[in-house]
């Protein structure tokens, strides 16, 4: 039987739906020893600011119980290096390509994407989870009038198709989601990390120099299945589901619930060759249950 | 770029040589062959709470044998897990990983320090076993000791201990200025601290100093970012102040890094 594992998110093809989540991967270079990267739908790149950010001051992460948090402040060498060394690198492989941006200001994004017009990249993805400095560091993705501003003045200058990456950090995900698709965007990915804080009780300090950080891995798994359900319900653009994966069983629920694609993240970090094996154990799944095309699957769950 | 493996390896033996301090020899196929001085392996958990690996120096390789040692002390979670394991089960590692001692910076003609503080003595095992010149291993200690017959082998061994049970009582500095010892290239590694003290010294003195550090870590192989360490000048990979402890080190020259 003849597997269709491809899928389509804002008319880009992926051979199919399995991606890298954002600032787990680097860019590619340093897990391509042990990843094929051809064999990957996409893969998603570390944030890239319009100047190198350092990030934050170490310890940048903490493990918890089934993953882990992190405040690594989106340290980023810039898009003048991301363009002239990573992307050249990235664009070797027979994968899609998917530049995740964050900024301090509209401004500040509305120039990398604007850069990232000129280059060989399939889709753009939008970090609003970055304080905007100008709204005293509130989130750009915390209220849905400013989610709804900042995908609108993106879309005015993307050349390339826009995923809007959701902050989970919301009273109501439908509400933000809702916002991104009047502002104009071509799809959403979600969830990005939700806000922890951890103590080290025998030290008496914050394990992480930033006190808060943004935890990750299968612990957040069915916060972030049930947003991606919530969201498919509410709005009409293909869905990146991602939180938590670190199965292809794991990947399936979010297909089910109503997600085109799914990112592997943390579980990286734990086995470097998890996005290979879900990709395999999802073909294994759809030839047990005589499924020949995955977009069968999205969304099927009752 | 050198080669990492991942390996489900066989444990050999593990024997506990302090308080809190466990020895582990592994039987690797193709890790300890390729490990240099100063590297380190990922050590993962086999309870899926814990999805982090634990960065664990080499202690020992050898590369005819396959057999790598690690030693390590208890000191979470993880290293708790670690230290009930028997001769006979198997462990997840990643490996060799970081960019090691720098060997070529050492000749017959010259001598060098190895200096290790409490848990920070292991990889200066391996590091005497493959430095040429005349070697002094400057090792301290809270009040145990270990590794001090390995490190025999192929050093002069001078021992400081904080209770002064033996040798110099006090910090390796101290064992350094009481036995009035001098050397050309320092090789260090130890709680921040005595490296602070150490690049301080080195500075003094006019001499080359190497410092392993360390940072907690996600990935260990460069790609996250979570263990970086402040830089002298704006690093080439970064384009700001900040070094990977896991790729650009664990080894770096004391000049080019601030503490």
């Amino acid at each position: 039987m003849n597997i269709d594992m491809s899928v389509k998110i804002a008319g880009v093809e992926l051979k199919n739906p399995v991606m890298t989540a954002s600032g787990t991967f680097g860019s590619g270079m340093e897990y391509s020893e042990f990843v094929d990267l051809n064999r990957l739908g996409a893969v998603v790149t570390k944030g890239v600011a319009n100047v190198p950010w350092p990030g934050n001051p170490t310890p940048r992460i903490a493990e918890t119980c089934g993953g882990m948090m992190n405040a690594i402040g989106l340290q980023n060498p810039g898009i003048d290096t991301f363009a002239a060394r990573d992307l050249p690198f990235l664009q070797k492989y027979d994968t899609r390509i998917i530049v995740n941006v964050c900024g301090k200001s509209t401004e500040d994004y509305c120039e990398v994407v604007e850069r990232l017009g000129e280059e060989k990249v399939d889709l753009l993805e939008i970090n609003i989870s970055c304080p905007n400095v100008k709204e005293g560091g509130i989130a750009f993705g915390q209220n849905p009038k400013a989610v709804e501003a900042i995908t609108s003045e993106i879309k005015k200058r993307a050349r390339q198709p826009v995923i809007m990456k959701l902050s989970p950090n919301v009273t109501d995900i439908t509400e933000t989601a809702r916002a991104a698709e009047a502002g104009g965007a071509d799809a959403l990915s979600l969830i990005n990390t939700l806000t922890g804080m951890k103590i080290d009780v025998n030290r008496r300090t914050f394990a992480l120099a930033n006190k808060t950080g943004g935890v990750s891995g299968p612990a957040i798994k069915p916060i972030a299945v049930r947003m991606v359900y919530q969201t498919a319900q509410a709005v009409k653009l293909p869905i990146i589901g991602m939180g938590g994966i670190a199965s292809w069983e794991d990947a399936m629920e979010f297909i089910l619930a109503g997600a085109t694609g799914v990112s592997v993240g943390t579980a990286n970090f734990h086995n470097p060759m998890t996005t290979i094996q879900v990709i395999q154990g999802m073909e294994e799944y759809m030839r047990k249950n005589h499924i020949s095309d995955i977009k069968e699957l999205i969304g099927s769950v009752r | 770029m050198s080669e990492k493996y991942r390996e489900t390896v066989k444990i050999i033996e593990q024997k506990q040589i302090g308080t809190g301090i466990f020895s582990l020899w592994l039987q690797t196929d193709q890790i300890a062959a390729a490990a240099k001085p100063g590297q380190f392996i990922s050590v993962y958990s086999q309870d899926k709470s814990r999805m982090l690996p634990r960065p664990i120096s080499i202690c020992e390789a050898e590369g005819k044998s396959g057999r790598l040692r690690i030693v390590y002390r208890v000191a979470g979670a993880g290293t708790e897990e670690f230290s009930g394991y028997q001769a006979g089960d198997t462990l997840d590692i990643l490996g060799p990983l970081g960019n090691g001692f720098p060997l070529e910076r050492m000749d017959e003609g010259k001598k060098a320090f190895l200096i290790g503080g409490g848990i920070g003595i292991p990889p200066m095992v391996q590091l005497s076993k493959e430095l040429s010149g005349e070697l002094t291993a400057v090792v301290g200690y809270r009040d145990e000791l270990f590794l001090t017959e390995e490190l025999g082998k192929n050093c002069r061994v001078c021992v400081a201990t904080e209770d002064g049970s033996a040798g110099t009582k006090g910090n390796v500095l101290d064992c350094i200025r009481e036995n009035d010892l001098h050397a050309d290239v320092i090789y260090a590694c130890g709680p921040t601290p005595m490296l602070r003290a150490l690049k301080a010294y080195a500075q003094e003195q006019g001499i080359e100093c190497w410092l392993s550090l360390e940072e907690k870590m996600a990935c260990g192989i460069g790609a996250c970012l979570a263990c970086v360490c402040k830089s002298k000048e704006v690093d080439d990979h970064s384009k700001v102040h900040n070094k990977r402890v896991c790729k650009e080190g664990p080894v770096f020259l004391s000049t080019e890094v601030e503490l």
